[in-house]
């Protein structure tokens, strides 16, 4: 007998678990693995309203201005009357102008003139700065995976508690410089945050998400098992519940036939001839833009579970994705040149967190002569792959299978750290041998 | 690899010779650097064959261990090693200049300038290749635990007095190294790597003998040519003629000459112990002394060829004119160095094992900003560096076609003028991007306006350093016609949070470390065969 899975339940029971670990647990700390889309701000601003309904001052850490901006926002339209703190830096323009048309939140530079406020939040650059004489009694760290070991030093101190929330499978935070010197000591600077905290703290309760909502049924097994393959999630909808259509028919030419394909399947490769190219592949690039030009052109239409009627598929709901920013300047130009301006185009590292209907991948190996630990990065695929609802076309040279195989990852080990699973090349094979059953060929 | 050097390496391979990377030099030379040549023994991480160091040019000091297994003649070897460095290092350790340090109160917790003193020169240690500096590395590591026979009478294998302090030296001027830009610690192949691009991969330009041969190739030979002989060529009796820069050494040296003349010095010492009078010891111990000779030869024969070619490329570097921010780094350097000098003086105890939490982020933090420094530095003090950056999408330079005043909007209104720049390049500029130029060695800020349709002309809005009045200083702004260059990278970088002390480290970091405990160097256990 099996039980029906009921996607809603299984995140609501996880959702009140890691509510109860935190607002009611004696641990330090609480750490969630999300996988991509499965409510990760949505379980944050939750966190963060009961923590301060419970009358606890609270902090809120994240990566970057865009991630405060949007968590502030989200907080004052659960809650517009809690006083939110937003702490900035003392550049021009730190913070979203929406942020000034809401009555609650307070905005400062300087940490004291926000003090008694319910929520603060801020970067974890500009905590690092900030010196408190009695710590907040709870703290919460979104995007704890992106958060460098030493950035979590810096803020540490300020809070006694804390709730990390993260996506493991995303991009590990990197130097500019080598930190081979302290491989596998526990508290590496350059490793994550979570990983410091965990081999220091091993008993903390760890939580995971099953759900992603934005994954759509298509992709969710896949990402699941090449990314994630020891956490597994599932879906929240089904396979019936979300389409893509198109007004105008397919004109026969491979950005068409991908798109069909992508559309039926939520998969589609589009591959080109086999070839050593410079990074910013002038044909891989051009394919690239007229996929996007013809998924404007066809009057897509995409059917969720958000509403009942078909939404237009517009500009701002595709995004393209590559590995490099001059492959992503050199895309924004081919688009420029087929007139479309309003398609996000960003590298992997500027992508994470963000979701849209389609998306276009230029592959990060695509025409290399070489695969080195930069390309076969998990996170890197991980996130251009994971940034969907509906379907994802992947733009590559073909040969990338023989390329995997003729560099096997030798990468040196290090004693003492903790590695990790599924390495690049694994998760690479994986993703090449499900986009094999959507391959559309094409010579441009 | 940029697209500037893959064209530099390309260029390399169709003239037969290496192009130049940089016009200027990046990295400060000493005048007095002491050159360090070191081979170790095959088989055994960090045990020394030999060595020839010193500071003349022509009078090297040939250091060797005839037995390199033989823990005495190590420690003999480490002895007159210090003997060379110390008396080095603390000549620049003795003439100080006074400076100015910012430093924190301990009473009132303000920040206040104290009076310090500055060594007024630094020493610099040149090795040929990058394996030489995690020799230094090693060396230092093996050392600084070390105790004399004074420290510690009941120590095993006290060590010759000084020994210690020189790893303590060796492991400050290997952790140096680290820092981007640092010249305390040099590795040969790496400097001349970092000026010229060869026509081979940066995997063989770890060969100085092929990489000099790329940039200055003997007469008739193509830098290819002259790069497969140093590599490959051999004598007749099989061994290279150009031996490699080390520390490792060639194996058919090590099989043919080395092996061979150990074992004759072992039997010679054999012979000696047996001895049974003073005449046949008095043979035996020239037997022994003639043994020992050979082996010094060997070794004079495989470093001479090293030694030669590191004062060689530093012939090639010092024909470069020094870049304008090399000097700044170098007072880096020299703080660094008086700040180890100080801490020897203040007996403290050697550079622990491992560094504890926040140190490590501290250094790594150091380190990164150093990087970004130099990054900006390289390229603000070199045409060639700049074009690599502009090549990239990363800086611009064009000439000024049009300027219009404008204000920003406020009480008291300030110049925000509106500068539009001819330009061929082409950077990645988004809505707003800041971009800076070099106003007087000062960074002026702008941001990215728009664009004209075809791309070549570009307006930035000129933010600051125009003075506190209505109208901008004179020569604040750029002028119409005025030939410009702008980076989307800063020129200067901030300075990060300050870390909580060590004995303030997180929950989250395993908290503080507790006191530091004089470390012991490594106990001498079962596997120890040596």
């Amino acid at each position: 007998m099996t039980t029906l899975f009921d996607p809603s339940a299984a995140a609501a029971q996880a959702t009140d678990a890691i509510l109860h670990d935190t607002l009611h647990g004696t641990a330090r700390g609480v750490v969630v693995d999300s996988p991509p889309g499965a409510g990760k701000s949505t379980l944050v601003v939750r966190a963060a309203l009961e923590l301060a309904e419970a009358g606890h001052p609270l902090m809120v850490v994240a990566q970057t201005n865009a991630q405060v901006d949007d968590l502030v926002l989200r907080l004052a339209e659960k809650n517009p009357e809690l006083p939110v703190g937003r702490l900035h830096s003392s550049d021009a323009d730190p913070y979203d102008k929406a942020l000034d048309d809401l009555e609650n939140v307070r905005k400062s530079a300087k940490a004291a003139d926000l003090a008694g406020l319910a929520v603060v939040i801020s970067t974890a650059a500009k905590w690092a700065h900030v010196k408190a004489d009695e710590p907040w009694r709870y703290a919460i760290v979104d995007e704890a995976y992106q958060m460098r070991s030493d950035a979590l030093l810096a803020v540490a101190g300020l809070f006694e508690r804390a709730l990390f929330v993260g996506d493991p499978g995303q991009l590990d935070p990197f130097a500019i410089v080598g930190s081979e010197q302290w491989a596998g000591l526990t508290y590496d600077p350059s490793a994550s945050a979570v990983t410091t905290l965990l081999a220091h703290n091993p008993d903390l309760p760890q939580h995971r998400l099953p759900v992603s909502w934005r994954l759509p049924a298509s992709a969710a097994p896949l990402v699941s098992d090449a990314f994630y393959p020891y956490t597994p999630f599932r879906s929240g909808t089904g396979h019936d519940d979300r389409r893509l259509s198109f007004a105008v028919p397919s004109d026969g030419s491979g950005p068409d036939r991908v798109i069909d394909e992508a559309a039926e399947s939520g998969w589609g490769l589009l591959e080109l001839p086999a070839r050593h190219t410079p990074r910013t592949d002038p044909e891989a690039v051009r394919a690239v833009a007229t996929v996007v030009r013809r998924l404007l052109d066809r009057g897509g239409a995409a059917t969720s579970e958000r509403s009942p009627d078909p939404a237009p598929l517009t500009a701002d709901r595709i995004a393209v994705g590559t590995a490099h920013r001059d492959q992503a300047a050199a895309v924004r130009a081919a688009l420029a040149d087929l007139g479309v301006t309003d398609v996000v185009v960003d590298t992997a590292n500027r992508l994470q967190g963000r979701e849209y209907d389609v998306t276009v991948v230029l592959h990060p190996l695509s025409g290399r002569p070489d695969a080195t630990a930069f390309h076969l990065e998990t996170g890197r695929l991980c996130v251009l792959a994971s940034r969907h609802r509906h379907a994802c076309v992947v733009v590559c040279r073909a040969g990338v299978g023989d390329l995997l195989d003729d560099y096997p990852s030798t990468e040196p080990v290090q004693l003492g750290t903790v590695v990790k699973f599924p390495d690049g090349w694994e998760a690479n094979h994986a993703v090449l041998a499900h986009l094999a059953e959507h391959r559309v060929e094409w010579r441009p | 690899m940029s697209l500037i050097s893959t064209l530099a390496r390309l260029e390399a391979v169709s003239t037969g010779r290496a192009q130049p990377a940089a016009t200027v030099r990046h990295r400060h030379l000493s005048d007095r650097p002491l050159v360090f040549v070191p081979l170790t023994t095959a088989g055994e991480a960090g045990a020394p064959l030999g060595a020839l160091v010193g500071t003349d040019r022509d009078a090297p000091r040939l250091l060797v261990v005839p037995q390199p297994r033989d823990r005495d003649l190590r420690f003999a070897f480490l002895a007159e090693l210090a003997d060379v460095v110390l008396p080095y290092v603390d000549a620049f350790a003795e003439v100080v200049e006074a400076a100015e340090r910012t430093e924190t109160d301990p009473e009132t917790g303000k920040r206040v300038k104290v009076e310090v003193d500055l060594c007024a020169d630094a020493p610099q240690l040149i090795v040929p290749s990058r394996g030489g500096i995690d020799l230094v590395r090693l060396l230092g590591r093996s050392m600084r635990f070390r105790r004399t026979a004074e420290q510690d009478p009941e120590a095993p294998y006290p060590a010759p007095p000084r020994v210690p302090l020189l790893g303590r030296w060796l492991t400050h001027f290997g952790e140096r190294a680290r820092v981007p830009g640092s010249s305390l610690l040099l590795a040969m192949t790496d400097v001349l790597g970092r000026h010229w691009a060869t026509g081979q991969s940066t995997l063989e330009d770890q060969h100085l003998g092929a990489l000099l041969a790329w940039i200055d190739p003997p007469e008739g030979l193509t830098g290819a040519e002259a790069a497969l002989r140093a590599e490959l060529e051999r004598d007749a009796q099989g061994q290279l003629t150009c031996p490699p820069a080390g520390p490792a050494t060639d194996p058919a040296f090590d099989n043919k000459l080395l092996a061979p003349a150990i074992e004759r010095y072992d039997r010679a010492r054999t012979a000696l112990a047996a001895a049974e009078d003073g005449l046949e010891a008095d043979d035996r111990l020239g037997a022994l002394t003639a043994a020992e000779r050979e082996i010094r030869d060997l070794v004079r024969s495989r470093t001479l060829p090293t030694w030669e070619k590191v004062w060689q490329g530093l012939d090639l570097l010092r024909e470069l004119p020094e870049g304008a921010h090399v000097e700044e780094r170098w007072t880096r350097d020299r703080w660094s160095f008086t700040g180890h000098r100080d801490r020897v003086l203040a007996g403290e105890p050697p550079q622990p094992r491992r560094d504890d939490a926040v140190t490590a982020a501290n250094k790594l933090a150091t380190r990164e900003r150093e990087q970004a420094r130099l990054e900006a530095q390289e390229a603000l003090d070199d045409l060639l560096v700049m074009a690599g950056r502009r090549l990239s999408g990363e800086a611009f330079a064009g000439e000024v076609t049009d300027v219009v005043m404008a204000y920003n909007e406020g009480k008291r209104p300030s110049p925000r003028p509106l500068v539009t720049v001819r330009t061929d390049d082409r950077p990645h500029l988004g809505e707003r991007t800041k971009v800076y130029r070099s106003l007087g060695g000062k960074p002026q800020s702008a941001e990215f306006v728009g664009a004209e349709e075809d791309g070549g002309y570009v307006v930035l809005r000129i933010l600051d350093k125009m003075g506190r009045g209505k109208e901008p200083e004179p020569g604040s702004v750029p002028e119409k016609g005025e030939r410009v260059c702008f980076t989307l990278f800063e020129h200067e970088q901030r300075g990060g949070a300050k870390l909580p002390d060590p004995e303030e480290t997180p929950w989250t970091h395993g908290g503080p470390p507790g006191e530091a405990t004089l470390e012991a160097a490594d106990p001498v256990t079962a596997e120890d065969l040596l």
